[in-house]
């Protein structure tokens, strides 16, 4: 049995009316908007389950919003989230989905900027404003937002780990998990990254800049 | 570190020294934060509790559905201008609980406590019974760490959340850990803290949760008034010498078994209970159908 904090207790400040309908889906907001890193123009959000059933009782689709504009998660704004990115010029796009055998409160979130570029992320509000990031760009992960963490896709051949953390060694980043997974052998693979602290901009190009690495993202951490 | 609650009564015991203490005592191990530091945030939250559970009595506060909002003024006007049967501390704190609980179904700002469906009970029997003997800030405090330790052995041998262990794990752990904060506040023994939170638990074994249409509203926003008084009951009977039979630890036990052994139906689905009553699935479709907003 692990030693626990008064704060998960006690806490967190947030936006009622659920940590998990609210504070859990802002958090997966800001996740989305975060990995992006930069301004966008429209987004779409496909909900799942007790998302897709109660979102509008509960404000999921605002605090959602919330977290895509970066507000946190006590943040008295998040009530006029809609309208805030409105005038901001974002299309906002609510769904309902049918995501299969995921969490009940689970989103898939597509970010779109005007060239077409964009950003997947699936993600469920797991409970107590705590969420699990399952899947970014189609490659399936887990991670909690509370590391910050990199993630890279990049062809399945020799030395690519070995390569990757030679970068964040170079920036004296210590890693906290370390995971690899491929679609089969020789094809994409993905290595996500958590490291104790954040990781600078610039972390990004340098390991895109290693042969056969496709993509790169970086999650720092959510508050 | 503890794990059960006979540990923190021993380490009271061997330090000479309250419940409190020894929650902060691990939290600044756990953290490498200085008590300062921890007792600087935990005003934070205890400045946010008194907000909510005020600005809903100054003002109607309704739900974001508008299916409930404005109890906590009936509460406090009736309070002030008629004869109550319960009497004004306790009507006190009803109108507390329930300003936190609607300010929370309006998208406004609260601490979860442990969840936020059960935010209304603790800040309301701590700011209640703070108000009765004129205890300071750093007294309320110390409640709060009282509180958040008898949660945090709820969530390690148990849980504190409604869809793993009904509303028994929210509004029942609030209570307790209320009970519990009261008796420290007004200098009644750790056992006897234990013993109220003990009790005040044992009251509400197998309290399913239910809610209508999946909203933090119906039976919730009440369940936080009797939640409160539940706990001030609790505090009562153990600075009056009443124990429990039942030692918390076990409690808490059976409180973790009963909740494993309730149908999902009865674990925050909206599957059964109150929000498949004819009304509750009335109120359902209505909200399912079109703008929330002018609904009710």
């Amino acid at each position: 049995m692990s030693n626990i904090s008064v704060f998960e207790i006690m806490g967190p400040i947030m936006i009622g009316p659920s940590s998990s309908h609210t504070a859990g889906a802002e958090k997966l907001g800001k996740a989305a908007s975060s990995i992006w890193g930069r301004s966008f123009d429209a987004v779409e959000f496909y909900l799942h389950g007790s998302f897709a059933k109660t979102y509008k009782g509960h404000g999921t689709d605002k605090a959602l919003v919330a977290g895509i504009l970066g507000m946190s998660a006590d943040d008295e704004r998040l009530r006029d989230s809609m309208n805030i990115a409105e005038s901001r010029g974002i299309k906002t796009d609510f769904i309902e989905v049918d995501l299969g055998d995921v969490h009940p409160n689970t989103v898939k979130i597509v970010i779109k900027d005007k060239d077409q570029l964009m950003l997947t992320l699936v993600g469920s509000s797991i409970g107590g404003g705590n969420i699990i990031i399952t899947e970014v760009d189609g490659s399936e992960l887990e991670i909690s937002g509370q590391y910050p963490v990199i993630i890279a896709t990049h062809k399945d051949t020799r030395g690519m780990v070995s390569k990757i953390t030679g970068v964040i060694a170079e920036h004296q980043l210590n890693i906290a998990t370390l995971e690899v997974s491929r679609e089969s052998r020789g094809e994409t693979a993905t290595t996500v990254i958590e490291i104790d602290s954040a990781a600078p901009d610039s972390i990004i190009n340098e390991i895109l800049q290693i042969e056969n690495v496709i993509s790169v993202r970086v999650l720092n951490a959510i508050e | 570190m503890y794990h059960k609650a006979h540990e923190v009564i021993k380490e009271t015991k061997e330090k000479n020294c309250r419940i409190s203490d020894v929650v902060l005592q691990n939290e600044s191990k756990l953290t490498e934060r200085s008590a300062e530091e921890i007792r600087e945030k935990v005003r934070e939250v205890l400045r946010v509790m008194q907000d909510a559970a005020q600005s809903g009595i100054d003002k109607e506060t309704k739900s974001v559905s508008g299916l409930i909002g404005g109890n906590a003024v009936k509460t406090d006007q009736f309070r002030k201008t008629k004869q109550t049967v319960c009497g004004d501390v306790v009507n006190r704190a009803i109108a507390r609980a329930l300003s936190s609980s609607e300010v929370n179904a309006s998208m406004g700002r609260i601490a979860a406590m442990p969840t936020a469906g059960a935010a209304g009970i603790v800040p309301a029997a701590v700011i209640t019974a703070a108000e009765t003997i004129n205890a300071d800030e750093n007294a309320m405090i110390d409640a709060l760490l009282t509180a958040s330790g008898v949660g945090q052995l709820i969530k390690k041998n148990a849980t504190i959340s409604g869809a793993e262990g009904g509303c028994q794990a929210e509004c029942g752990a609030g209570a307790a850990m209320a009970a519990a904060a009261i008796v420290e506040l007004y200098g009644g023994t750790p056992e006897m803290a234990f013993d109220a939170a003990a009790i005040a638990i044992k009251s509400i074994l197998g309290l399913v949760c239910d809610p209508v249409a999946g909203l933090v509203e119906v039976p919730c926003s009440k369940r936080n008034a009797t939640g409160v008084v539940n706990a001030m009951a609790c505090a009562d009977m153990a600075l009056a010498g009443i124990t429990s039979v039942i030692p918390f630890d076990e409690v808490v036990d059976a409180m973790y078994k009963i909740g494993k052994s309730l149908p999902a139906a009865l674990r925050e689905t909206s599957l059964g209970g109150l929000a498949t009553t004819p009304t509750g699935e009335t109120i359902r479709c209505r909200l399912m159908k079109g703008d929330k907003d002018t609904l009710f």
